[in-house]
Order: structure tokens, then C-alpha cells, then sequence
């Protein structure tokens, strides 16, 4: 196992390097020069020359890239055109509300699907399996997009349930201690904002857990009616334990491992998604932090924010890899 | 009736004049008896009617504005209701499926060209060649592909031909990963190693027996990635970075009715509908076609 985890962090370096480029390449590959494209076209040519400078486009592109990467290693990702100040500082209350939004939605998304894949294949053909499978159809489908607006609608606006957007009371402000809110209310013992916090993160995780849900019910499902038709899922039921052990215990044990391989790959689909589901409801996420450094052309935050969620899913896909062994000790890694 | 017993237990007993059919009918076949695949078959074929003969269907243009009739509800007149420009919505969401489907059939054709080509060479050539390809995928696949597809347009600058690249470029790793595996399998088979013997050249073997070996699951992934290629569309549509007005793309649609959520629901109701109901029916033939083309991978 220890062979086997050193073998698959001593893989991820290529990986890693190869982020690290395409990243770096991004604002080189603007057309024309980048620092007029940043600046617009009505910038002075002294500006246009500073920002030449800041950047590091003055001199060789290899140069460029060793000094980039050596700051990589050393935390250092740049200064953020806008605000001026350094991204690794400001860059973790918006990847705190991110981790927040996106931990939330996997749960949910875990639990319901999960549970409505194992009901399906439960009772196979029943009503319940049928209604939960279009569902999941549908959901597949879905752009979170427009979930998320429909649910606006829906919650916030027609029925007044629940906060249209933003992660706090404006009027209750949360003390941040560790940016994440759930945790930050409890060590101060706010239920009262502990509650915000969840009302505030309900619309925003449903509407991002959507797709990911529909598809691990989807392969829960056809995993588990294959596991239920096993030889020694039929010996537990004659043995005469109750259906429920044979479903939750033996029989899920062994459909896990494609369900966490399909979760593991939502992870891409939930960050990714996370940049469409922040924007919708105003979460202050890494990325609406991206969106807005698009619209202001703040290269060095967009180049930090998509490799810190890149960074983020291949570790996620490591851990992932690592758990199957756990797991499933019949895996062996040669 | 004990007589039809009987023969039901014979084996059955294939007539000698019958022939042998071929894959494709055998798959078409079992493609029209799966219900939801031609549920999806029609929904696609609806949109693809739509898109070709919007002029004909639209009752108004994409850009006609009736500022004396902005956000009005669905009526008998405006089936869809109008919005903040007073332009009717059914128009709009009717020529929108010309560019959802346009860029979906582009996009995904683009990546299936360049990922053969790139999976081909991978495969076939192998050594240094397939490890700098292979890496490259990786490399790619480690981005969530939207984000990809954010960072090329922001790159390129935002515009629907930009949306379209970028969109083809973040799906051409899996489209080369596809045939990269069928090309490693298939150069292993008996009648390659043949085809070699008897002096076939490396390009000849590649365009008669290589890639028309992987053409089932290439149209399997190619209507998959089309749903998924119009979903993306619209979503840069919907963050700004596709479209530009005043195309009805869905997706800038959604975000430009994000504004009269309270006054106009039904602004952001319907180009949401078309979206969802167009990738659905993607799916569904998708899903049918992978059950009908190869059954080994239906899980």
C-alpha cells in the first residue's frame, strides 16, 4: 500500500508540471500583446511597459516559467491586478466558501442518490423505482443554471422560503475564524447564524448536487441489482437475515467501488459547476472569484483560481484511487 | 396448444437460406425496441426540425422589438410571452436550436477529427509519440472541462466561434483516449498482423481496418459529447463569455432573464426548457445506441 501511494504521488509530478504550463501559457497566448489587451487600449505606454515588467514578459519564456514555478513552490501565486494585493492572501475565504458549497452538495448528493439507487434495485420495477429513475433521466440533463434560477424563483421569491442568494445575513454578519461558516458559527456557539448558514446553503448545494446525484443513483442502481443477484446475497436471505442487513451491509459493501469511482469523477463536475452555481446565487466562491477577474481581465487571479480547482481534483482523484484499496483489499496494485 | 408446447422446447432450428445479418442492422434492431432511445431519437429529430426550418416556424425574426409589448406573460400571440425588448421568446428559443445544434454538431465533430488523429498516432506508433499524447490527455482531464473551456475563451476572448473552440478542444482528449484503446486492441488482432504480412501500408491498414473497427463507439461518445457540448455552450452562454447579442443562444438567454426573475418568470422558464429537453433527448439516444452498438459497455 505505502509502495503503491509513493508510486501514485511520484506520478502526479508530470501532471502537476503539466498544469503548471498550460496555466503559465494562458497570458502568453493572449493574441497581440497581453499587457495592452489587460490594460485596454487607452492605457499609456508607460503603464503598458510597467505591467510588461510585472508580469515577467520582458524576458525569455523559459526564464518566465522557471521564475513562475519556483514561485509556485514557494506558496507565491502572483499579485492580483485589481486589488493589489497577493492572491495566496486573499485567495482562502473565497476557497473556504467554495469547500463549503461544494462538501455540501456531494453529501447531498451522495445520501439521496445513493439511498434512491439502493431503493430502486429494492424494489425493482416498482413505482418508486420508476419515478426515481426519470428523475434521474431528467436530472442528467439538467443545466444548473437553470435549476438554479428556477429554484430562486421557486423558493426564494414565490413561496419566500428560504434567501435568494449570498452565504450570510447581511445584518448578522458571521465572524470568520476559519471562512468556513458552518464550522466558524459552532466555535462561537451561534446557533442562530449556524442556521443562516445552512437556510443560505440550501438552493446553491441542491442545484449543484443535481447532476452528480442523478448519476450515482443511476450506477448505484445497476451495480447493486447485479450484487443482489450473487450467489451469496441469496445465501444471506435463505440464512434468514432480514432484507435490510442483506441491502445496507452485503450488498452495498460490494457495489461501493464503482459508485466511488463515479464519485470521484463528480468532484471535476461539482468544481467545475461550482463557477455557474456561485455566480447564480452571489456565493463569494473561488469561482465567482474567477467570473469576476474574467470580466476585469485579471490574468494572475484567473490563472491561480483554475490551477488551485485543478490542483484540488487531482488530489481529490488521488485520494479516491488510494480509498479503493481500503476499501477493497481483492485490489492489488502492481 | 400440447403441440405448440412441444415445439417450444425444441431448439431452434435456423433455416440455411438465411443470412448472416449485418452488425448495423442487428443494432438497429435493438435500437427500435428500446423505448426511451427513440423517445430520445424523436426529441432530437424535433429539434433538428425546428433548427432547419425556424424561418418557416418563427412567427417574428430574432430581433424585432416591440418596446410597447416588453415582458408580457404567454398569451395566444406570444406563446412564450416577449421580453425586456419586447421580442417574442417562441421566435427566439426557435432559432436558438439552430445555434445550440450548430455548435454541438461542430464542436464534437472538430474533437472526434483531431482525438482520432492524435489517438491514432498514439496508438499505432506507440513509444515516445504515445507517452507525449497520453501525457497531454492527462494533463487535460485534470482541469473540470468547463473551467478548461472558461480559460480558452478567456484566453481568446469571448465569442460564440471562441465558445465553439473551446468546446471541441476540451473534448478531444476523450475522443483520443477512445481510439487509443481500440487502435492498441485492434492492432493485436490476427488479420492486422496479415495485413502487415502481405505489405499493406501503415495508412492503408489505419483507414480500412483500424478505424472503421472503432466507428460503433466513436458514435456512442459523439452523441453523448454532443449533449454535453450544448450544455456548455450555454452555460459560457449563459457567464458571458459566448454568445453575443442579439443571438438567441439559450444559455444568454437565461442569463439576460436573470434580471426580470420576479416581473417575467416565464423569460427564463422556456430557453431552459429547450436546453434540458434537447440534451435529454442526446442522452436517450446516446444511452439507446451504447446498448445497441456494444452491449459490453452498458452498465
Amino acid at each position: 500500500m505505502l509502495s503503491y501511494t509513493l508510486k501514485r504521488l511520484f506520478s502526479l509530478i508530470p501532471v502537476l508540471l503539466g498544469l503548471s504550463l498550460i496555466v503559465f501559457f494562458m497570458i502568453r497566448a493572449i493574441p497581440g500583446n497581453p499587457a495592452q489587451i489587460i490594460l485596454g487600449q487607452l492605457a499609456t505606454k508607460e503603464a503598458v511597459e510597467e505591467l510588461t515588467k510585472q508580469l515577467g514578459l520582458d524576458q525569455p519564456w523559459y526564464l518566465q516559467y522557471f521564475t513562475y514555478l519556483g514561485g509556485l513552490i514557494t506558496g507565491d501565486l502572483g499579485e492580483s491586478l485589481r486589488t493589489k494585493t497577493e492572491i495566496s492572501q486573499e485567495i482562502w475565504p473565497y476557497l473556504a466558501a467554495t469547500i463549503e458549497l461544494t462538501f455540501v452538495a456531494m453529501l447531498i448528493a451522495v445520501f439521496i442518490g445513493v439511498n434512491a439507487g439502493i431503493i430502486s434495485a429494492w424494489y425493482q420495477n416498482s413505482w418508486f423505482d420508476y419515478v426515481a429513475m426519470v428523475l434521474a433521466l431528467i436530472g442528467v440533463s439538467m443545466p444548473i443554471f437553470w435549476l438554479g434560477l428556477m429554484e430562486q424563483w421557486a423558493f426564494a421569491i414565490k413561496l419566500d422560503w428560504l434567501p435568494t442568494s449570498g452565504r450570510e445575513e447581511v445584518r448578522n454578519p458571521i465572524e470568520a475564524i476559519t471562512n468556513i461558516y458552518m464550522i466558524d458559527t459552532l466555535l462561537q456557539g451561534r446557533i442562530d447564524q449556524f442556521w443562516d448558514v445552512i437556510r443560505h446553503l440550501i438552493l446553491p448545494s441542491f442545484a449543484l448536487a443535481t447532476i452528480p446525484m442523478a448519476i450515482i443513483a443511476r450506477i448505484t442502481r445497476s451495480t447493486m441489482l447485479e450484487v443482489m443477484r450473487s450467489d451469496f446475497v441469496r445465501t444471506a436471505r435463505a440464512k434468514g437475515l432480514r432484507m435490510f442487513w442483506v441491502v445496507y451491509k452485503h450488498s452495498l459493501k460490494n457495489a461501493i467501488i464503482p459508485v466511488l469511482t463515479i464519485i470521484g469523477l463528480q468532484m471535476g463536475l461539482l468544481l467545475g459547476g461550482a463557477i455557474l452555481t456561485e455566480t447564480i446565487f452571489s456565493w463569494p466562491g473561488i469561482g465567482r472569484y474567477i467570473y469576476e477577474a474574467i470580466n476585469y481581465r485579471d490574468y494572475p487571479v484567473i490563472q491561480s483560481g483554475i490551477l488551485i480547482i485543478a490542483f484540488i481534483f487531482v488530489m481529490i482523484n488521488l485520494v479516491v484511487d488510494l480509498l479503493y484499496a481500503a476499501i477493497d483489499p481483492r485490489i492489488k496494485y502492481n | 396448444m400440447e403441440l405448440s408446447t412441444q415445439k417450444d422446447l425444441q431448439p431452434p432450428i435456423m433455416p440455411a437460406e438465411e443470412k448472416a445479418v449485418s452488425p448495423w442492422v442487428e443494432a438497429w434492431r435493438s435500437f427500435r425496441k428500446n423505448k426511451l432511445a427513440l423517445i430520445g431519437t424523436i426529441i432530437v429529430v424535433f429539434f433538428i426540425i425546428l433548427a432547419v426550418f425556424a424561418p418557416l416556424i418563427a412567427p417574428q425574426g430574432i430581433n424585432e422589438q416591440m418596446l410597447s409589448k416588453r415582458l408580457q406573460a404567454p398569451s395566444s400571440e406570444h406563446w412564450f410571452g416577449t421580453d425586456d425588448f419586447g421580442r417574442d421568446i417562441f421566435s427566439r428559443v426557435v432559432y436558438g436550436a439552430r445555434i445550440s445544434l450548430w455548435v454541438g454538431f461542430l464542436a464534437v465533430i472538430g474533437s472526434i477529427v483531431v482525438g482520432c488523429l492524435l489517438g491514432v498516432v498514439a496508438g499505432y506508433y506507440g513509444k515516445w509519440v504515445d507517452t507525449i499524447i497520453s501525457r497531454v490527455f492527462d494533463i487535460m482531464l485534470a482541469f473540470p472541462s468547463i473551467l478548461l473551456a472558461i480559460a480558452i475563451v478567456a484566453v481568446l476572448g469571448p465569442s460564440l466561434r471562441n465558445a465553439l473552440i473551446a468546446i471541441a478542444v476540451i473534448n478531444i482528449p476523450n475522443f483520443g483516449r477512445l481510439i487509443r484503446s481500440r487502435v492498441l486492441s485492434v492492432k493485436q488482432e490476427e488479420y492486422i498482423m496479415a495485413a502487415k504480412a502481405i505489405g499493406m501500408s501503415n495508412s492503408r491498414i489505419l483507414f480500412r481496418h483500424v478505424l472503421p473497427n472503432s466507428m460503433a463507439p466513436i458514435i456512442v461518445q459523439g452523441t453523448l459529447a454532443i449533449a454535453t457540448a450544448i450544455i456548455e455552450c450555454a452555460a459560457l452562454g449563459f457567464l458571458g463569455l459566448g454568445a453575443e447579442a442579439p443571438n438567441p443562444e439559450w444559455g444568454k438567454m437565461l442569463s439576460d432573464a436573470k434580471a426580470f426573475l420576479i416581473q417575467a418568470p416565464w423569460t427564463m422558464i422556456f430557453p431552459g426548457l429547450a436546453i434540458m429537453l434537447t440534451v435529454l433527448g442526446f442522452n436517450l439516444m446516446g444511452d439507446g445506441l451504447r446498448d445497441a452498438l456494444d452491449p459490453r459497455m452498458k452498465n
